[in-house]
């Protein structure tokens, strides 16, 4: 069965006085606005997130949310996949409707993060590693950086090209209102910023971040009686890969990547050339070009040429984040993934305001933990 | 404490163990201690963003340990990630693992203390 997004909403994501159960039925509200669906509608929802109880101490959200929408008795679930939860409620909710279980399914997904310190944080984030990694203190920041150092030692890579990554995202950030930093940079200011995991440093990182996105799924036949504007899901594709970072074969090959994004293709009938825009997960700059390596638009070790050559800016032959990523829109963990759901169906269905590109097919990969799970959704804009 | 590797009856091995082998499903019955071994640094990072409880900066580097000596090992290394005892490391480096009591403070972090160790070995260049 054909399954459709049919409305699509994000909250301001940023630094927000707003705990969890507000940022959720803000985006759920307006989601449920702008695809036209009454709440009692909705048959099935799902919550992403990945650590409300940790960071909050608020567990139960996805029966919170439910009620505070009115979509009552619908099947509800909060679906957790560490940073690549989002991508996975995208993954519920199409086989929700897939398998025809529901007709109509609203994904809601978001994080309150800001009010706990740096440190904190990072632990909370740090806490999904193994035990054997967790206790010399590692960090998601620090596999970012010793990745990015093999990488430009074993590709001969020049620093600047990860800078680029992140001057190109800020650049895209400007155009989006409801991302955390509307600001550009330069490379100098990139370079020169402060050392957190060398050889990366803060500007390679994304920031922390409050926020709230939603997606509303039904079937085509549906999607055709309410609305002209709508976006199909036709490939999808989710792996997982070693929870042991240093056991991968090969350190700079995101294997969940690679195997999710080959299911997607496979599933739309689609290759890496038929692509017209991405939302790659830039949770660090270092990442973009794993991602367009594993999901075959580059040959491995030369993604950053792309980066070099302009190619993955707005104007260029295959723009990558036009909503700004993660690097400037934020990156509220359970939100994350469906706000790039978010950004991709906007951009198919020509609401992107002054990101707008032209596109018919659009990529989304939301990467959990540091490649441990990731999730690879293809949308096309409907005929 | 060891630093202890696990094997498989295929001859598979990985650091940490696992109750089955990663490469083929295998149980992993046999054990070995890269402890008394030298191993060399494949990529480092100085971590100075680190959370309560770990020194900052955090040095830390993985490292290839060499295992082709191990009778009936089908892999010729084995890699581990580990703190290291100085700021001061390359890739390539030679170091050898020394044992520390504590990694981190176990009382300040998200985990409960005792669901794991927290003991282990540092990377000592040589």
């Amino acid at each position: 069965m054909g399954v459709a997004v049919i409305g699509a909403s994000m909250t301001k994501f940023g630094q927000r006085d707003a705990w969890i159960r507000e940022l959720l039925s803000q985006a759920g509200e307006e989601c449920l606005t702008d695809a036209g669906v009454a709440p009692d509608d909705v048959e099935h929802l799902y919550v992403s997130n990945m650590a409300s109880g940790e960071f909050e101490g608020q567990t139960g959200i996805m029966n919170l949310l439910a009620h505070d929408l009115g979509v009552l008795p619908a099947y509800s679930e909060r679906v957790d996949q560490t940073s690549s939860s989002g991508g996975a409620g995208i993954y519920e909710a199409w086989q929700s409707v897939a398998s025809g279980a529901s007709e109509m399914t609203l994904l809601v997904g978001g994080e309150k993060m800001t009010h706990k310190t740096t440190g904190q944080a990072t632990d909370i984030i740090a806490s999904i590693t193994h035990p054997d990694e967790y206790k010399h203190g590692v960090t998601l920041p620090s596999f970012a950086g010793m990745t990015a150092r093999h990488y430009l030692e074993r590709f001969d890579a020049p620093r600047e090209s990860l800078a680029r990554v992140a001057v190109k995202n800020h650049r895209n950030g400007v155009d989006n209102p409801k991302a955390q930093f509307q600001k550009e940079i330069t490379m100098e200011k990139a370079l020169e910023s402060p050392i957190i995991a060398d050889p990366l440093r803060l500007y390679d990182f994304c920031p922390i971040t409050d926020g709230s996105a939603g997606l509303m799924f039904t079937t085509e036949e549906r999607a055709k009686e309410i609305t002209d504007e709508y976006a199909l899901v036709s490939g999808i594709g989710g792996a997982t890969d070693t929870h042991v970072v240093h056991e991968r074969d090969d350190p700079t090959v995101m294997g969940g990547v690679v195997e999710s994004s080959e299911q997607a293709y496979e599933m739309a009938g689609l290759g890496p050339d038929d692509l017209d825009v991405a939302e790659l997960h830039d949770m660090f700059t270092i990442l973009e070009f794993l991602q367009l390596e594993g999901i075959g638009v580059a040959d491995q070790g030369t993604a950053w040429e792309m980066a070099m050559d302009g190619a993955t800016a707005k104007d260029g032959e295959l723009p990558i984040n036009t909503s700004g990523g993660l690097k400037s829109k934020g990156h509220p963990l359970g939100a994350s993934g469906v706000a790039q759901g978010v950004e991709i169906y906007e951009q198919l269905v020509g609401e992107a305001g002054p990101r707008q590109v032209e596109a018919d097919t659009a990529l989304a990969c939301n990467v959990g933990g540091f490649g441990n799970c990731v999730i690879t959704t293809i949308m096309e804009a409907a005929e | 404490m060891t630093l202890e590797a696990g094997m498989c009856s295929n001859g598979h091995v990985s650091y940490p163990t696992h109750p089955l082998c990663p490469e083929c499903g295998e149980p992993q019955e046999e054990t070995f201690d890269l402890a008394d071994r030298t191993g060399e640094v494949v990529t480092w990072t100085h971590s100075t963003a680190t959370p309560p409880g770990v020194r900052e900066p955090n040095t830390l580097a993985i490292v290839e340990f060499d295992v082709t000596d191990i009778d009936d090992a089908s892999d010729e290394f084995v890699r581990a990630l580990g703190q290291v005892t100085t700021d001061e490391v390359e890739t390539g480096d030679t170091v050898e693992p020394v044992y520390v009591e504590e990694l981190r403070n176990p009382d300040a972090g998200i985990k409960v203390p005792e669901s794991q160790d927290w003991d282990g070995y540092r990377w000592d260049p040589v």
